[in-house]
């Protein structure tokens, strides 16, 4: 049943759509981007996959269940806005490292907001999984 | 005083490693948690020099500095007898818990509860802080449900649980705000503060009669005064243990507390002498009166409780000298008796499985150890001579009959209470032990003695009221003397107790309240069977306490039927209509609704776009199939999505492709399970849909348009774009807004989005279970 054309370009584009995803939510803080839209592209790799493929291999490319996968994102945007509180700021203060130069990808600079997106990505990523895997498994 | 504070923290440790420790070691860990009291108790005694001296002791942390919290500690005389008992009495409560609940797969669980109940009650009494008063005053309510619920299984101790944590969590909350008037209107946050202003009283305040009725709510709900009565005899549904605790230094004794605390500065305001007299005398009647029909051994034991609540609030309430030092007497020997009485009939029920005083009879032979326990504090609880009891009735009497004639309403009030007192005494702490075996009719064959566990502390609690009442002297300098001082603000001036006062009318009054009652003691059985001890419970204000829980529950059904009763369209007509609704009145009322509208600045592309989109709309309302209306709908999303781009909001329009193209994504694996597209809405509710759709669009759009011409405060966004990069390091506002200066909210969606998630899940194995059982 599964088209022959939708599965090759699924693999053709799984992978650069996810690095595309991490590129997307990396350089949120300066242009358009970020953490939401990010999780939602990779969402969308895995989807795409998810109907290429199947639940199962999908699974197994997503490597942990969506609903850890949510768990986790919240753990780690909780922990960006605890962080602050160890170095004496308020909840949710920005913190951020000294700038950087690095080539290629030019100067760098890290902060919490930088973990907090992260912990968007995860959370969105984990929620599209979620509610994808079980409407497409349900019977 | 590091002691104080210091015990209190091992008290938590322990009820916080209890359950794991019980349950690896069962007897050693027990035995270890016995000491806990202990270590308490001798640290409070370490205190007593520095407290006889008039010295208080205080220690204090910061914890809250912005709002007037803070961790501070005082003992006092008051406080230094209430810890004493809690924690000696606590001492013996420990190991009769191990014993009785002994082999119970929960008696871990159970330290730790009695443990954590312990401390808080400490705490109560220690607390300087108004707010960590409260504080602890609110866990002892939590930990006594706890413990009142322990039989979880069973129906009737969660019930009653929920009771005393309604009725003294309802107090709790007067209470805490009358402490925070107090802390308002006097700016003082400690007790420290308060006594030392006591010389101005509580009395000046602006509302100083609504605290008091918050302070009566407080401490009459947690010592069961009338009408709040009828949880303490229900919270029998506990184990033993936590009754003969609750019951005798603690939780009942925390309201007695606070009024006892709060005498000095409320000292000469009528309102406060004249409610505590009246209701504490109508307690001590209604628990008098109660206990005389009950059967039960606990619950004959739980009425006298009430009876002596009410005594002791009565003397506060009376507030003479001697009446203070009549409470204090009253109450330590209340807290000896009372305790010992509860485990023996603990013990009973552990040994013949009835707690029926009508089935047991003649145990002396049997539990030699209980029936000598329970027949020194019977006779200390009757008030005979030299029991410790006897002092506190004679110096009631005493005090009585100081205050004078026009009293003498509160003199006969008082030996009633008594009598009855002393009636039940006997009943309780002699009936079942004397008499002829062959009356009694228990359910078990085999009944023993019970271990030591649960022989100590009536043993060694019951020799106190004895030995107390036969040496006063023993504690009259060390912890009388101090705690009659805090009650009347300054050192009792001539403190003597003694036994014999020579032939006057005190010992009168004493001897016909011992002749009454034993007569009261003879008549008992023919007072069972009356008419009156069937139908107990034929009014109350229990009935309203049920009448109200009952109209919640009805009003909740109500209410959850009207806004969820289950039907996707009332869900939609109730929210968007209650908010548009609002909106639109809102709206209406500013008579700005109409926003000037110019078609000047929309170009060709824009204008076509929208009309485009209104097509669309209109085409997946109207459809006849389904994937028509999900492709119609996908081009509304699109065309917002181009409307953002063309409007230069770039994150906007990703998000929104993004989002439209996975929703269509789930629609493609759903659309071919779903029932076939079926009209089943008959016009005249397709007509009010439309409408009702219509009223919503036409408001938004006003709404969107007025926002449009209303500009009541500076824009944020040019600060936030200001600020974006000078303060949160990053060009792009949006994303900036999303995870530094919003980052709370985006927070609480993406929790948000977690929950929806789980809530698919479940919607969807639902429907699996469901086919399961169908199946089956």
């Amino acid at each position: 049943m599964k088209s022959v054309i939708l599965k090759s370009a699924a693999s053709f584009l799984f992978i650069p759509l996810l690095v595309l995803s991490l590129l997307v939510l990396w350089r949120g803080h300066n242009l358009p981007g970020g953490g939401f839209i990010g999780g939602l592209l990779a969402a969308s790799s895995f989807v795409l996959m998810t109907l290429a493929e199947g639940v199962n291999a999908t699974r197994i490319k997503l490597r942990a269940e969506p609903v850890s996968l949510i768990g986790t994102g919240l753990l780690i945007a909780i922990f960006a806005a605890l962080l602050p509180l160890f170095a004496g700021d308020t909840f949710f203060t920005g913190l951020w490292l000294p700038s950087f130069e690095l080539p290629v990808l030019g100067k760098i600079h890290l902060g919490t907001p930088l973990i907090f997106d992260i912990g968007v990505y995860v959370t969105v990523i984990g929620f599209a999984m979620a509610v994808v895997f079980q409407l497409e498994e349900l019977e | 005083m590091d002691w104080a504070w210091i015990s209190l923290i091992v008290i938590f440790i322990g009820a916080a490693v209890a359950p794991k420790l019980v349950h690896a070691f069962p007897k050693l860990g027990s035995g270890l948690l016995c000491l806990i009291p202990w270590f308490g108790f001798a640290g409070f005694l370490s205190l007593i020099p520095e407290i006889s001296e008039g010295g208080v002791p205080t220690a204090s942390f910061d914890w809250v500095p912005s709002l007037g919290v803070s961790l501070s500690f005082r003992v006092d005389g008051l406080s230094l007898m209430m810890a004493l008992l809690i924690l000696g009495i606590g001492g013996f409560i420990v190991p009769y818990a191990k014993g009785y609940l002994d082999g119970h797969p929960q008696l871990n669980r159970f330290m730790g509860y009695l443990l954590f109940f312990m401390g808080s009650m400490l705490g109560v009494v220690i607390a300087d802080n108004l707010i960590l008063l409260f504080i602890f005053w609110e866990m002892t309510s939590i930990s006594s449900y706890l413990l009142i619920g322990f039989k979880h299984e069973s129906d009737e101790s969660r019930r009653n649980a929920l009771q005393a944590l309604l009725v003294t969590g309802i107090g709790g909350l007067a209470l805490l705000a009358g402490l925070i008037l107090i802390g308002l209107e006097s700016g003082n946050w400690t007790l420290t503060e308060v006594l030392a202003d006591s010389k101005k009283g509580l009395g000046g305040l602006p509302s100083f009669e609504l605290i008091a009725v918050l302070l009566f709510l407080g401490a009459f709900t947690k010592s069961a005064q009338f009408p709040f009565h009828f949880w303490l005899p229900n919270a029998m549904a506990a184990p033993t243990p936590v009754s003969a605790y609750l019951h005798s230094a603690t939780m009942v004794k925390a309201g007695v507390y606070l009024l006892a605390r709060f005498s000095p500065p409320m000292a000469g305001e009528p309102l406060w002498h004249d409610t505590l007299t009246w209701i504490g005398a109508i307690t001590m009647l209604v628990g008098a009166g109660l206990g005389l029909l009950q059967k039960d051994l606990k619950k004959i034991l739980a009425y006298t409780t009430l009876s002596v609540l009410g005594i002791l609030t009565f003397f506060i309430g009376l507030g003479s000298k001697k009446m203070m030092l009549a409470a204090i007497l009253f109450l330590i020997g209340h807290a000896l008796y009372k305790a010992t009485l509860f485990m023996v009939a603990g013990s009973i029920d552990h040994s013949t499985g009835t707690r029926n005083v009508n089935q047991l009879r003649g145990l002396r032979k049997i539990m030699p150890w209980s029936a000598g326990a329970g027949l020194l504090a019977a006779f200390s609880m009757a008030g005979l001579p030299p029991f410790f009891g006897f002092l506190g009735k004679e110096y009631s009497y005493k005090g009585l009959l100081d205050i004078g004639s026009g009293m003498i309403i509160f003199l006969i009030i008082a030996m009633i209470a008594n009598i009855v007192l002393m009636g039940l005494a006997f009943t309780a702490g002699l009936h079942p032990f004397w008499g002829n075996k062959s009356e009694a009719s228990y359910p078990k064959e085999h009944a023993h003695e019970v271990s030591i566990w649960m022989l100590a502390g009536p043993i060694v609690l019951s020799v106190c009221g004895f030995l107390f009442g036969l040496l006063p002297h023993l504690i009259q300098e060390p912890i009388i003397g101090p705690a009659v001082a805090s009650l009347i603000g300054k050192p009792y001036d001539h403190l003597e107790l003694s036994l014999w006062h020579g032939f006057n009318l005190p010992l009168l009054l004493s001897g016909i309240t011992i002749s009454a009652g034993i007569f009261l003691y003879v008549i008992r059985k023919p007072i069972w069977s009356t008419i009156f001890s069937k139908e107990i419970n034929w009014f109350g204000p229990e009935k309203i306490y049920f009448l109200v829980m009952d109209g919640i529950l009805s009003l909740a059904k109500a209410v959850t039927l009207l806004l969820q009763g289950g039907k996707l369209r009332n869900y939609m007509f109730l929210t968007v209509g209650s908010i548009i609704g609002f909106v639109a009145i809102e709206l209406f009322l500013t008579q700005e609704f109409m926003g000037s509208l110019t078609f000047e600045n929309v170009s060709v592309h824009e204008a076509s776009l929208v009309l485009v989109m209104a097509i669309a709309a209109v085409v997946s309302v109207v459809s006849k199939t389904r994937i028509t209306t999900i492709i119609a709908l996908g081009v509304v999303g699109f065309g917002v999505a181009l409307l953002f781009a063309f409007f230069s909001a770039p994150d906007l329009a990703i998000t929104q492709v993004l989002v439209e193209t996975l929703v269509v994504v789930l629609f493609m694996f759903v659309i071919y399970r779903l029932p076939p597209f079926r009209n089943i809405s008959p016009n005249a509710v397709k007509v009010v849909d439309a409408l009702f759709c219509l009223g919503v669009g036409a408001v938004v759009t006003s709404l969107v348009l007025s926002a449009q011409e209303i500009q009541m405060q500076p824009s944020i966004s040019d600060s936030f774009a200001q600020s974006s990069y000078m303060e949160a390091h990053g060009k792009n506002v949006v994303n900036v807004i999303l995870v530094d200066f919003r980052a709370l909210d985006t927070f609480g969606e993406i929790t948000v989005i977690g929950i929806a998630a789980l809530g698919v899940i479940a919607l969807i194995q639902r429907i699996y279970t469901k086919k399961e059982e169908v199946e089956q």
